[in-house]
């Protein structure tokens, strides 16, 4: 028998809510983009912090609004469900380029109309020259720039491409005074300003655009208390029509003034929720601890008797399905890396209150129920755990992990509250945070996190290594002599290091320059006023108004590099087996293996092209003998060939791997870790902040590991690199408990913005209240050890190649990919093969 | 000599077990058993020789000698998941009776480090060696397959005289035992063969809990592996249905039955 609190029978509203989600592919709409630049057009004269939020009135005075059939919560940013606006003040191009592609690209298509794309032709002269992205590639250093572009050494791609957004904002302080009493705040810090203050225009001019900002909000919201006003007054069924009118009501009161009962609570956190969103195109837009700041609402309510248990699970309910009502279109590339529509908001529950006592109330408990309700992939639900976490909430979390998707993730309290008070924060505010985006923690309402600020690949200064800082024929990195002359371990080792540093340094400069841009292009007046402390400072967080202020990039890449440095130092130095040079050639043939699945067709037309600019004239015969080199090496000496292949055995199963719980193994990836952690924190960043590293790869670890190399680790060409700080996949083969001791040897705390490990589990080894809890005791050792964070998927291999073949299935099947959670079926299929073939781990 | 010195042979050891007894644990299979059941998923564990074996295409060997020391240093490495689950260690087989002085020093030593220890045994053995473990085992999951010692020598090799008979003694012992009984298709899946095990259970002292294990194919390709014939070939596991009934027929008994271990 299974005892789990807060079971609560779902509404069927619910369920055609989705349904109705879900019935179209989503849309790209143009009214945003239009709005935005008939305002740009006409404040050129104006200060840019006046410019935004000029911009942000003329939008939500003009926005197309709807109420969707049985909603109770109410706004959408497009007419269309699912839909998306575009923010051309970021960047246009790359969508002008896919404006005809977009709705039939594999990772995350989007339809859009004709007079849409038509719309959004004419308004791109407009903003030639005039996006933060045209300005941060003219602030970065070229060598940066390189490295970054044509290289690809790292991808701080998603800031240099759209807004910030990885912020949690004070939902507490709206919720409790609403616009009105933000704009009495930013009035009375104007009315201190003084003309001689040397920050006089900067302050004036911050503060007038939050109250114009604001002023906005409510407006907007008035619009939907009119529509609702007018579709109660045609509507028939008298039910709805309560519903309706009592919408009115909410939408006249919140959110510009204090929320009085529970429902306006919701009503007036869902306009602040997506709202940011309007305003820029920053993802990861975290609704943070949404259990604590919601209960005195809800308790006040169930206290009184003006609420039923099911009614709240109803509303926070409809907020689920409300919070994946918001999407956005990426290029591509970032399709693949962000791949599943995701919109990374995290909600977390639970974890101790600021005096260290735990935390957990009603709603943590409800807000895992409305995940089970609604099984879609946002939110991002998370769980901090402690010893002082309830049992029950525990069980309640595991029950939903059970359900297959991907969430909860956990978050242990007794890492991260150090970790990020030896950053700076004060004992209170680390205790009160919550988790932005993947896996990043952060003191709500007080923080400029940068969270996401880039990828770090850690396999490609390896290569460098091997090719002493050539890429494609340049030398992009320093001198670290050749590598088939090193005569120990600790030089190859160095030179590794050495080749990594510098890229860590191209990296930040790349950093601050994105970072420059925004400040200078792009700051944000309306989220800005939900941030402490840039009403008193009278500027916005772009221009560094948080307390906090951080810039984490995160490396990922570890396993194989601890992998493939150990078989350096075994078969090369120690045992003698193999040379370097012979190493070197084993990589540059892919161990004598050929590449196959869509990198052959990519590498056959890059080996097309270079044999037709050496003056080849091409035909398909030898495009086809090309195709056929390019996929089995068959032109390879078979003595060489045989000599790489075994090579690779070697490495394969002559050394030991991470993720086997071997002590010296694991320490040194401990080591490995650090060169990267331990370096990306000596930096300083552009708004009187500093780096931190996380490390995690999102799920980037596919598509760039689709732009690198043959590894020392064994790893072929082209091949996914190891998921966040686990194993890499496969390698692990003693079970989840030594997988996650071999984790917890890494110096996770120092990883401030985040670590990642995955763990895929079978549903039969959560089966019954007794898998239950131990499923939550395998979490709890973990975490025991000063494990960070964990996730899973629960889920069949048979299901998943199922999904593969018949995805028409399966269209709501959510999997864990890497700190979110996103649709299968919508994946690329690489990604999908590579969720396949991670260990799973049986018994 | 020392009980961290001593030697033994196992075939495999597994973490994160969480189908055999309480908490999270580590089971270390012993190579060689005295029986040789005609369902046997482990059919490498039943020689005490290490042997070779092919395992997708790749020869693998099964078996390998270990101290207790060695074994510890392994067992040892998921104390947290023990501490935070209340599990420990479960020493299978094989038969760990087959090598009981080498079974009694790891035991012993499990208990030295303070964990909680249980054994799936046939108990086939002679009773003092059995006794002389006994004060190192938490939790004895004892097999008894058939009431029916002529059925029983059939499908598993030996009679089942001493089984029975060291049942009683080890409940009478105080030991806490627990009755497991694998349910075959065509050997034991009748109403009367059921019934018979658990009426059986019923009266051995202190005795509260019979669970019925469903048969499983899992270990089928093994007997290829190593060359031998797979008897139950084309037999299927039972039905959901089927083993719901013969868990009604156990619960009879008065006893606390359940479906799995």
């Amino acid at each position: 028998m299974e005892n789990i609190k807060f079971v609560i029978e779902k509404s069927a509203r619910i369920d055609r809510l989705v349904d109705d989600l879900y019935a179209k592919m989503p849309e790209i709409e143009s009214s945003r983009a239009k709005l935005v630049t008939e305002s740009y057009k006409s404040t050129e004269e104006l200060p840019i912090i006046k410019r935004r939020s000029a911009a942000f009135a003329h939008i939500l005075e003009n926005l197309p609004i709807v109420i969707r059939d049985g909603e109770l919560i109410v706004g959408s940013p497009t007419v269309a469900p699912r839909g998306c606006q575009t923010f051309p003040e970021y960047s246009y191009e790359w969508l002008l380029d896919e404006l005809d592609t977009v709705e039939t690209r594999e990772a995350d298509p989007f339809y859009i109309s004709e007079s849409a794309k038509a719309d959004l032709r004419s308004i791109a002269p407009y903003w030639k020259g005039r996006t933060t992205s045209d300005l941060a590639r003219a602030l970065m250093a070229p060598e940066a720039y390189a490295a970054f572009v044509e290289h690809g050494m790292f991808t701080p791609g998603n800031y240099f491409y759209n807004g910030i957004g990885h912020v949690n904002v004070d939902y507490a302080k709206v919720l409790a005074k609403g616009y009105r009493g933000i704009i009495a705040e930013a009035q009375k810090a104007l009315d201190a300003v003084e003309v001689y203050d040397p920050d006089y225009t900067q302050r004036v001019n911050f503060l007038e655009a939050v109250i114009e900002s604001c002023e906005a909000v409510i407006g907007y919201a008035h619009r939907y208390a009119a529509l609702a006003k007018e579709k109660a007054r045609n509507e028939k069924n008298t039910e709805r029509r309560a519903e309706l009118e009592r919408i009115a009501r909410n939408c006249s009161r919140v959110p510009e003034f204090g929320a009085t009962d529970f429902w306006e609570a919701c009503q007036s956190f869902w306009f602040v929720q997506f709202l940011l969103q309007v305003e820029s195109s920053g993802h990861s837009i975290s609704p943070g601890r949404f259990d604590q700041y919601m209960y005195p609402y809800y308790k006040k309510d169930i206290d009184a008797g003006k609420l039923t248990l099911e009614a709240a699970q109803e509303l926070i309910d409809c907020i689920w399905v409300k919070l994946n009502d918001i999407n956005k279109v990426r290029d591509a590339a970032s399709a693949d890396g962000f791949a599943g529509y995701g919109m990374f908001q995290n909600l977390i529950v639970g974890g101790q209150d600021i005096h260290g006592i735990d935390a957990t109330n009603d709603l943590s408990y409800m807000c895992l129920e409305a995940a089970m309700h609604v099984p879609l992939p946002q939110p991002s639900i998370s769980i901090r755990v402690w010893n002082g976490t309830p049992d029950s909430l525990m069980i309640k979390a595991a029950a939903l992990t059970r359900l297959g998707t991907g969430l909860p993730a956990y978050y242990n309290d007794e890492v991260m509250i150090p970790s990020i008070m030896a950053r700076g924060l004060t004992l209170e505010d680390a205790r009160d945070y919550c988790i932005i985006g993947c896996v990043e923690p952060q003191k709500g309402g007080k923080t400029d996190g940068w969270h996401d600020a880039a990828f770090f690949n850690m396999c490609r200064p390896m290569e460098l290594v091997f090719s002493n800082g050539y890429d494609k024929g340049k030398k992009i990195g320093p001198d670290t002599g050749d590598v088939c002359e090193m005569k120990t371990f600790e030089e190859f080792f160095e030179a590794y290091k050495t080749q990594q540093s510098y890229m860590i340094k191209l990296l930040v400069n790349a950093n601050n320059a994105i970072d420059a841009a925004h400040a200078t292009r792009c700051p944000l007046p309306f989220e800005s006023c939900m941030v402490d402390d840039c009403i008193g400072r009278g500027k916005s967080l772009q221009e560094g108004g948080a307390i906090y202020n951080f810039t984490g990039p995160q490396g990922f890449g570890i396993a194989n590099n601890t992998d493939g440095l150990i078989a350096v130092r075994k078969l090369v130095f120690e045992d003698k087996k193999i040379t370097m040079r012979e190493l070197k050639d084993a990589i540059n043939h892919n161990f004598g293996y050929g590449i196959s699945g869509k990198m052959a067709a990519t590498v056959t037309a890059e080996v097309a092209r270079s044999v037709a600019e050496g003056g080849v004239s091409l035909n398909e015969k030898i495009i086809e003998e090309i195709y056929r080199e390019v996929t089995t090496a068959a032109s390879l000496d078979p003595n060489k060939k045989a000599r790489y292949r075994e090579i690779k055995r070697m490495i394969d199963e002559e050394c030991p791997k991470y993720g086997n719980d071997i002590f010296s193994v694991d320490m040194f990836a401990r080591e490995v870790a650090n060169t990267y952690t331990k370096e990306v924190e000596k930096y300083k960043n552009y708004r009187g902040g500093i780096f931190q590293a996380g490390l995690y790869p999102v799920s980037a670890n596919v598509p760039l590991g689709a732009q690198t190399g043959a590894t020392p680790d064994g790893r072929l060409a082209y091949t996914p690199i190891a998921d966040g700080i686990g194993p890499a996949s496969g390698r692990d083969v003693k079970g989840p408990t030594a997988t996650a001791n071999s984790v917890a040897k890494l110096e996770q705390g120092i990883a401030s913005n985040g670590t990642l490990l995955n763990q895929k589990f079978h549903p039969s080894a959560l089966a019954g209240m007794e898998g239950l809890m131990k499923f939550s005791s395998l979490i709890r050792s973990y975490f025991d050890q000063k494990g960070m964070h964990m996730q899973f998927n629960v889920v069949t291999r048979e299901t998943l190649l199922d999904a593969q073949k018949n995805p028409e299935k399966y269209k709501t099947l959510v999997v864990r990919v890497a700190g979110y959670s996103a649709l299968f079926t919508t994946l690329s299929r690489s990604l999908q093969d590579d969720i396949i073939n991670r260990t799973e781990q049986g018994w | 000599m020392s009980i961290y010195d001593s030697r033994g042979r196992i075939f495999n050891i597994q973490r994160f077990s969480i189908h055999d007894g309480p908490g999270i644990r580590t089971i270390v299979f012993l190579k060689g058993c005295f029986l040789r059941c005609a369902w046997c998923c482990n059919p490498e564990s039943q020689e005490y020789d290490i042997q070779t074996m092919t395992e997708g295409g790749k020869i693998k060997t099964v078996g390998r000698d270990v101290t207790v020391s060695e074994l510890m240093d392994e067992i040892l490495a998921d104390m947290p998941y023990y501490r935070r689950s209340g599990g420990g260690v479960t020493l299978s087989g094989g038969e760990m009776l087959a090598q009981h002085k080498f079974a009694r020093d790891l035991l012993r030593a499990c208990k030295e480090a303070g964990l909680h220890t249980a054994v799936e045994s046939t108990a086939y053995a002679p009773f003092d060696k059995i006794e002389e473990l006994l004060p190192y085992i938490d939790l004895y999951l004892m097999d008894i397959k058939h009431m029916d010692s002529k059925k029983h020598k059939e499908y598993t090799g030996v009679p089942n005289h001493l089984i029975l008979e060291n049942a009683r003694k080890i409940a009478e012992s105080g030991a806490k035992l627990v009755i497991r009984t694998p349910v075959i298709p065509g050997f034991n899946d009748k109403r009367e063969d059921i019934k018979a095990i658990s009426d059986f259970a019923k009266t051995l002292p202190g005795v509260s809990e019979h669970h019925l294990l469903p048969y499983h194919r899992l270990g089928q390709d093994k007997y290829a592996g190593l060359g031998r014939v797979y008897a139950m070939q084309g037999i299927e596991p039972p039905s959901h249905e089927k083993m719901e009934y013969l868990l009604s027929v156990a619960q009879e008994s008065g006893l606390r039955c359940q479906i799995g271990g």
